[in-house]
């Protein structure tokens, strides 16, 4: 029941909105839900999930994606591609001013590059791809990399590369400039106030580059800590958008129902988040490849999305979610078969060892996951002992490898060679770091074929070479794939436009506006 | 009394210092490292971004080293750097004190007030069914959950009939000022300091009724009551006054936690005070603003137990301070 309702309000508000194509309007102020509280705004140093949802606003990138991930301007108004595909030159904006009036030039982007190098993991890790940046002009930036890189393309969204203003902070410490509580940035809207543990305000930018736009007076970005008190915060009336993630799961049927609501699962398919358990490949039975695959055979999936997750997303077939660049689903398939897995665990021998299960400390509907999965693994025999601990203490013992299955989630960032690989690799493997290969997976087959797919060229030779892995992956099962997260945004119907690109609520609210 | 206080303050530093170490090892025991917990949120793995971060916390140097430094600064009145929010921590929780301060000294007005008055009734009455329904009720609220109280008030007064809003500490965005934004920030309050005070008050309630009965009965009440004294007078200046010790006691103790604020309520009601800075920094494992927090509650704690001792006094004559 709740599965159809939703799917009826995705299909009335999400698809028909853009049908109906009205013209916007100017003016009026939302109130969104932040969750939890970000640590800081300055989108260069702090980069968690609530610091990009307020600050996408602030802060512009070069590009923005589309649903598909197709490259859109933003601070680039066109960029064009060497033939050898190592040369990317970007044209910049012109008329583009900073909120303290100062002119955005090339200049700045070179900056920020210089700053992100040092302080921004993921722009780090990108950024390494590239030989050398030149400025020929104030309007001009040529990235000239070491080699082709694939994903080149997809590495300059708000959130992975925002652009900073040089003149506020060269030659100061970035760690403690006073603009780190008072960004100032090129976005639509300007940062105004912030409450701490009560609300961050944002006001539109009057000098914004896109004329007409913002629509929006304000923006207000209400903290409620307390999962029900955000639900009823909406149904009260005092927030009028609730973004993905940020009501329990089991809230979202019921808060769809409410008069004048329209939910939408969109603008998650540049992060695809993609659910999965680690498996320790090092010790104990999960070592066995046999017993990897009888836990994919044990678990029930489809249970735990209709059920856990009141029927949103998919159940991953592999590695890569099915948003994302290169996708495959022609890999062998784990239907729920407790029988096969029973079968596979007396094959391998396994004797009824403990196995030791983290779920993750990220509220009511992942405790119930972690319920459900236990319960699936004792029926085929397995002797589960679950682990219970806070985020901080998970995170420890999982990058510690002081576990043997443990529940996880992570962004794709639309290509494997941003968001899939670096889980498999071998040269990912370190001890202390979550999120990388803490499985302890090491395949040299593996690592060539991530290694050559990012440096690839023409894009159906990279198509290849991440099929293939793919398959191996899925036979190999260093991880269990669970499902295609889904965290639908909930909104008053008279807020239109709010999710216009592939990065969703985290690209800011500037083709946002009220239906009054 | 002077050198009374005197030894009591000195007694206290030692006893702070004792907290400050202890917190120290306690909250570096446990497991999670704030340096992980930021590149998780940053979607980070590599092993440079957590080294960096590590440095930057001060969290490669030693122990004893990194405890010494903290020490130091607390002598200076320093209560060091919150990287993770990168301001001062003595900043991060002068901000949230108001807010937190308004909350508990309401609801501990209200529960010791409200608390006091009924239990002086029940006692008055014993055996009555007035003494019956007061009895019972504080028992109800002493034993109900707060955060069920919450989700209950919320549910009732917000949810159903639209009295009360249901979070934060104002209307955001009224930008009111003046009477009609006390009167604002007054309906904002209702809610959580009646939920933390009913608690509270149940305590009262039936501290000072066991109280009051226990001392009904000794003789100078008889004295007193041989001597034609009206009701009115003994129960008030002979019974209560003396039954009210203990209830001091017990509010001395209360009181000193206020400061701490109220960690479900503030969170259930979304209201920005301590209680929640402090919820967050554990969960993030901020450990300069944690002990921060912890910092300046034990020093409220102690604070608020020297006042208790000199309200003693106040209360009960007889009582001498020991110089």
């Amino acid at each position: 029941m709740p599965k159809r309702v939703l799917l009826g309000l995705l299909l009335a508000c999400g698809l028909a909105a853009p049908a109906l194509a009205q013209e916007p309007k100017t003016g009026g102020v939302i109130n969104a839900v932040i969750q939890p509280e970000p640590p800081g705004l300055m989108l260069a140093q702090v980069q968690n999930g609530p610091t990009q949802m307020v600050s996408g606003n602030i802060f512009e990138g070069l590009l923005r994606y589309s649903p598909k991930l197709e490259p859109l301007p933003e601070l680039a108004e066109s960029w064009s591609v060497s033939e050898d595909a190592k040369t990317y030159t970007f044209k910049l904006k012109k008329g583009v001013t900073w909120h303290d009036g100062k002119p955005f030039t090339a200049a700045d982007v070179l900056f920020s590059m210089e700053m992100l190098k040092q302080t921004h993991a993921r722009a780090r890790t990108n950024l390494a791809q590239v030989d050398k940046i030149e400025t020929p002009d104030d309007y001009t930036v040529v990235f000239t990399l070491k080699q082709p890189f694939g994903p080149f393309l997809g590495i300059f969204e708000v959130g992975s590369m925002p652009i900073v203003p040089k003149h506020l902070y060269e030659g100061t410490d970035w760690k403690t400039n006073p603009y780190n509580n008072a960004p100032v940035g090129t976005g639509p809207f300007m940062f105004k106030e912030w409450q701490k543990g009560s609300f961050i305000r944002l006001v539109k930018n009057p000098n914004y580059h896109e004329k007409g736009k913002p629509y929006l007076d304000e923006i207000y970005w209400q903290i409620i800590p307390d999962a029900a008190a955000r639900s009823v915060a909406y149904e009260t009336g005092k927030v009028d958008v609730l973004p993905g993630g940020s009501v329990e799961n089991f809230d979202v049927p019921r808060l769809s129902k409410l008069k004048d609501t329209c939910v939408t699962g969109a603008g998650w398919e540049f992060f695809s988040p993609l659910a999965w358990l680690w498996l320790n490949n090092r010790q104990g039975p999960l070592a066995d490849k046999r017993v990897r695959q009888a836990v994919m055979y044990a678990i029930d999936r489809d249970f735990a999305k209709d059920v856990i997750w009141n029927g949103l997303g998919k159940v991953a077939t592999g590695p890569s979610a099915s948003t994302i660049k290169y996708y495959t689903d022609d890999v062998k398939k784990y239907p729920y078969d407790p029988a096969k897995a029973k079968a596979l665990l007396k094959e391998a021998g396994y004797k009824g060892e403990k196995i030791r299960l983290l779920p993750l400390a990220y509220g009511e509907t992942w405790q119930r996951w972690g319920e459900a999965v236990k319960q699936n693994l004792m029926d085929v025999g397995m002797n589960i002992e679950t682990i219970a601990t806070d985020v901080a203490g998970g995170n420890q013992k999982i990058g510690d490898w002081d576990y043997d299955i443990a529940f996880t989630y992570l962004y794709q960032y639309g290509d494997p060679a941003l968001g899939v690989g670096r889980n498999y690799i071998s040269s990912n493997i370190a001890k202390g770091q979550v999120f990388n290969n803490v499985e302890g997976y090491s395949n040299p087959e593996i690592d060539k074929l991530f290694a050559d797919g990012a440096v690839a060229t023409p894009d159906s030779k990279r198509k290849e070479l991440y099929e293939k892995a793919q398959k191996i992956l899925v036979e190999d099962v260093p991880v269990a794939w669970m499902l295609e997260l889904q965290f639908p945004t909930i909104m008053r119907c008279k807020v239109k436009n709010l999710i216009t690109t592939g990065i969703g609520v985290n690209d800011g609210f500037k083709d946002a506006w009220l239906d009054k | 009394m002077l050198s009374f206080v005197a030894q009591r303050v000195v007694k206290g530093v030692i006893v702070l210092l004792a907290i400050v170490v202890l917190n120290f090892f306690l909250i570096r025991l446990a497991p999670g490292d704030p340096a992980v917990v930021m590149a998780g949120e940053a979607g980070a793995s590599d092993q440079v971004f957590v080294k960096q971060l590590r440095e930057k916390f001060g969290l490669d140097k030693p122990l004893p080293e990194q405890l010494f430094i903290y020490v130091k600064g607390i002598a200076t009145l320093d209560l060091g750097f919150s990287f993770r929010q990168q301001a001062p921590v003595a900043k991060l929780i002068a901000e949230r004190l108001p807010a937190t301060l308004l909350l508990t000294l309401t609801a501990f007005a209200i529960s010791l007030m409200l608390g006091v008055l009924f239990g002086t009734f029940a006692a008055r009455f014993a055996g009555t069914f007035l003494d019956t329904a007061i009895t019972v009720f504080a028992l109800i609220f002493y034993a109900m959950p707060i955060f069920w109280v919450a989700l209950m008030g919320i549910l009732l007064f917000s949810v159903t009939f639209d009295w009360l809003p249901s979070f934060g500490y104002e209307t955001v965005g009224a930008n009111l000022t003046g009477l009609s934004h006390a009167v604002d920030v007054a309906k904002h309050l209702i809610m959580p300091a009646m939920t933390l005070g009913l608690f509270f008050m149940a305590t009262y309630t039936r501290m000072t009724r066991a109280s009051m009965l226990e001392v009904k009965r000794l003789d100078f009440v008889k004295t007193a009551r041989a001597k034609g004294l009206s009701d009115a007078v003994i129960q008030r200046r002979h019974v209560l006054r003396n039954a009210l010790l203990p209830v001091v006691t017990l509010a001395g103790v209360h009181s000193g936690t206020l400061i701490g604020g109220a960690v479900i309520t503030e969170t259930v009601f979304a209201w920005p005070g301590i209680g929640r800075l402090m919820y967050d920094a554990l969960l993030q494992r901020d450990y300069n603003l944690l002990l921060g927090v912890f910092v300046i509650c034990s020093a409220m704690v102690l604070i608020f137990n020297l006042i208790t001792d000199l309200v003693y006094r106040l209360v009960d004559p007889r009582i001498e301070f020991a110089s």
